[in-house]
């Protein structure tokens, strides 16, 4: 049972940190490009790959399972991508979901690589 | 301030029925294939479409935050899928592999279109 109280409170935490960044970084106004979610779900990616490598069942839980897997999301991602595509971004909206996927896997590769040797 | 509150409280919700949607699906299928990911990432990506166009964003927005972007945000997950492609790659299960990122990725755009498209309707009628 006190797994599900750590993923629980990873939650918690990981989503508020996502909500941060993206006020943060909403307010800079940079690009078109969704700036936000691709930062928390490259660095997530990096990240869940590195605990992938092998940590306690209650670290993974709270951190891998409730922190980044509440920190990194999928569903905003496409509707980002939708309303980019709808507005005619097409570039763009391709651009994001291709490094998004692209990059996310490779960082896990790398972060999970870095905790193995 | 408050939306950061309802935020974190949709997370743990989110977060907890992700886990519950795995906990089962490993049960039931095993792990030679995401289908809890698939799952929670598709149905996230439809729900987050339909709410986005949700009143309540209108009516009470740091509430609908609390729901949009914390409950259904973290209910799916970019980072598990990331290492679930790991995952599939270590054990060689190069077809199922091919198979997921091509689910999540066109899956993903349709039902988060589904969603949108649908909750434009009810909004507008």
């Amino acid at each position: 049972m006190i797994g599900w109280g750590f993923v629980a409170v990873g939650g918690f935490f990981g989503a508020i940190s996502r909500f941060w960044i993206g006020n943060v970084v909403k307010r800079l106004k940079l690009t078109k490009l969704p700036l936000a979610t691709l930062i928390v779900n490259l660095i997530g990616s990096f990240f869940l790959g590195y605990l992938f490598a092998g940590v306690s069942e209650h670290i993974y839980s709270l951190f891998g399972v409730g922190f980044l897997g509440a920190f990194t999301t999928f569903s905003t991602m496409n509707v980002e991508a939708i309303q980019l595509l709808n507005g005619k971004h097409i570039f763009t909206g391709v651009f994001y979901l291709g490094i998004t996927y692209l990059i996310g896997v490779l960082l896990a590769f790398y972060g999970y690589f870095l905790a193995i040797n | 301030m408050k939306a950061y509150l309802y935020v974190g409280i949709g997370g743990a919700v989110g977060s907890l029925l992700r886990y519950f949607v795995s906990f089962i699906t490993l049960y039931f299928f095993g792990n030679a294939f995401p289908y809890g990911t698939v799952a929670v990432n598709l149905l996230g990506a439809f729900l987050l479409g339909w709410f986005t166009s949700h009143i309540l964003y209108q009516t009470n927005p740091s509430l609908a935050t609390g729901i949009g972007t914390g409950m259904i945000g973290s209910f799916t997950t970019l980072s598990t899928l990331s290492v679930d492609v790991l995952f599939l790659w270590e054990n060689d299960a190069i077809m199922a592999l091919l198979l997921y990122v091509t689910i999540s990725m066109i899956g993903g755009l349709f039902f988060a279109y589904a969603g949108l498209k649908i909750g434009q309707k009810q909004v507008d009628s």
